[in-house]
């Protein structure tokens, strides 16, 4: 039998803390996940500073419980995974500094790992038959790429945001009808009690770049409806609103996801990131892929957003690529995907 | 008993291995790159020059803050990561009293100024006593006339030193009224040594943690919760 390979992987990019014991790639041992969004909500979002402070005080716990509910213990693992981008720099920095200082002192190879190709890889572990080449679109809080995953930490992008990521424009425009933080499930929620078709938010389309999405323009259309109503007197539908809004954002993903299989003839998909655990969203791909004859992917919620075991699939797939990092490894905000 | 020290409290690195009676090996820098790229090869630099079984290690003193929030994040990381791995405690040493034990012996008040931003500083007051150094005022974060305005009220010869000094030099020279000093550069900012002395007389006083328990010690909240707290009482206040 194949020797099993045991990854101990740590995340913090963002405001979860998380740690999971991953082997070859596809069996979650542990997956812990210490989510600070109560605190971030007095807010109205994540307070970096807030957010990197917390990390430090629990990360070491985090990794004891993965360890523990993994029932192994350091010893046992053959190397260590880290998101060291992209994210909240100071953020990444208290895994990245952990990681290496937990590699160094137990002599376990360091493997740094890009966030978003964590994302991406949580579709392995629920759907143990996919493998690449797939396409894959990747919405969260801090992100928007249609990308076509080529093999394992082989990326082509075709699309990316260029202003605001879908799930930002949930929380703005959550916050702007008194829904609060986070705005993704808030809307959805309440989404259910709306019209979707109430109100006409603009569908952007990007001239040069007909993967790119632009999620700016929409958050606008919809301040601008919520100040025209204001003067008007007209009082605001919080569920039209809503409802519309995400349609609007569905109906832009769907049409972006839709010419890329047509166009690449590609037979399956898989979506990621924190805003594809919404329902509605999700629904709607799901739709165009039963249309479409493609064989459709989604991770369960909880690995959808932020965890260490997305982390520990795409170290897995780097440490048998023979991917190593030093001791030098830093944090990489601005990370671009498929850089190394 | 050997320590492993860390500070990154400052723009300076500072990694130092330390037995009962004498510095094993001790290593700063104080350049542009960031404590996460210089901190770990810097600590691995001494163990192997020392041919050190990280194993031998009895504990690791950190410098616990005040300091650059992300700095101070970075070394309790290294020395939490550190401490998991090995088993090993942690004892959190004061960063300011710590840079008090730069300058010894001396009969007079110590001042360290870290530059804090804001038109603050980092500062405490120390005196030596006996064998040891006694803290006249514990570390805090205040504006440079109050604790000039203390010093002055105690009336006694002052030694200043810190990354704080090139920040607030005229304004000392204008306004403190007693015989003062500047420390040499060769002892003027963060070094591990003194972390690790320091770390040396707190763990014979039982002050250890465990690594998952370590925290560093900012001294300050963050902007957003400054903020908030300033709401909070406006609103009490209307």
């Amino acid at each position: 039998m194949e020797k099993e390979v045991k990854i101990l992987a740590i995340e913090s990019s963002c405001d979860e803390t998380a740690a999971a014991v991953v082997v070859n790639g596809r069996d979650v041992r542990s997956n812990v996940i210490s989510s600070q969004i109560d605190i971030h909500t007095l807010y109205g979002g994540v307070v970096p500073e807030i957010a990197s402070r917390n990390h430090i005080e629990r990360i070491n716990q985090v990794i004891e419980q993965a360890l523990k509910d993994a029932n192994t213990t350091l010893d046992e693992i053959d190397a260590i995974g880290v998101t060291y981008g992209p994210g909240l720099v100071g953020a990444l920095l208290v895994g990245v500094a952990e990681a290496k200082a937990l590699a160094y002192a137990a002599h376990k190879p360091l493997v740094g790992v890009h966030h978003i190709e964590g994302h991406i890889c949580a579709n392995f572990i629920e759907n143990k038959e996919l493998e690449p080449p797939f396409l894959c679109l990747v919405v969260s809080g801090g992100h928007t790429h249609l990308v076509k995953v080529l093999d394992y930490g082989k990326y082509e992008i075709l699309g990316k945001t260029r202003d605001d990521a879908a799930g930002e424009a949930f929380d703005k425009v959550a916050r702007s009808i008194g829904l609060g933080y986070p705005g993704g499930p808030k809307i959805e929620k309440v989404s259910h009690e709306g019209n979707p078709k109430a109100i006409d938010f603009p569908r952007a389309k990007i001239v040069d770049g007909e993967y790119d999405f632009s999620f700016s323009g929409l958050k606008s259309a919809v301040l601008n409806y919520l100040n025209g109503c204001k003067m008007k007197n007209i009082e605001i539908n919080q569920a039209d609103v809503a409802a519309s809004f995400q349609c609007a954002v569905t109906d832009v993903l769907v049409d972006h996801v839709r010419h890329a299989i047509d166009e690449y003839k590609m037979d399956k998909f898989a979506i990621a990131g924190g805003v594809a655990s919404n329902g509605i969203i999700r629904e709607a791909l799901r739709e165009l892929c039963k249309e479409k004859g493609v064989e459709f992917y989604h991770p369960s919620p909880i690995f959808c957003t932020d965890n260490a075991a997305m982390i520990g699939v795409a170290a897995y797939y780097e440490y048998i690529n023979g991917k190593r990092d030093d001791l030098t490894l830093n944090a990489i905000p601005n990370l671009k995907l498929g850089e190394r | 008993m050997k320590l492993l020290a860390i500070d990154s409290s400052g723009v300076v690195a500072s990694v130092a291995v330390v037995d009962e009676d004498k510095v094993l090996a001790e290593y700063t820098i104080n350049n542009k790159k960031t404590h996460s790229q210089t901190l770990l090869p810097m600590i691995d630099e001494i163990v192997k020059m020392l041919e050190l079984d990280l194993e031998e290690i009895d504990a690791i003193a950190i410098s616990e803050g005040p300091g650059s929030f992300t700095g101070l994040r970075i070394g309790s990381a290294t020395a939490k990561g550190m401490g998991l791995a090995l088993g090993k405690r942690i004892v959190e040493v004061p960063t300011v009293d710590a840079l008090a034990w730069n300058v010894w012996p001396t009969s007079s008040l110590i001042c360290p100024l870290m530059d804090a931003r804001r038109q603050q500083t980092y500062t405490g007051l120390y005196k030596r006593k006996d064998n040891d150094i006694e803290v006249v005022k514990a570390q805090c974060v205040v504006k440079i006339e109050e604790i000039v305005e203390q010093i002055n009220e105690l009336g006694q010869e002052v030694i200043f030193l810190g990354d704080g000094v090139k920040v607030f030099k005229e304004y000392i020279k204008e306004n403190v009224k007693v015989p003062f000093m500047f420390a040499p550069v060769s002892i003027n900012e963060q070094r591990a040594s003194s972390v690790a002395c320091l770390g040396m007389k707190l763990i014979k006083e039982g002050k250890t943690c465990s690594a998952s328990e370590h925290k560093p010690n900012y001294l300050r909240l963050s902007q957003a919760e400054r903020e908030r707290q300033q709401k909070v009482r406006d609103f009490k206040i209307c």
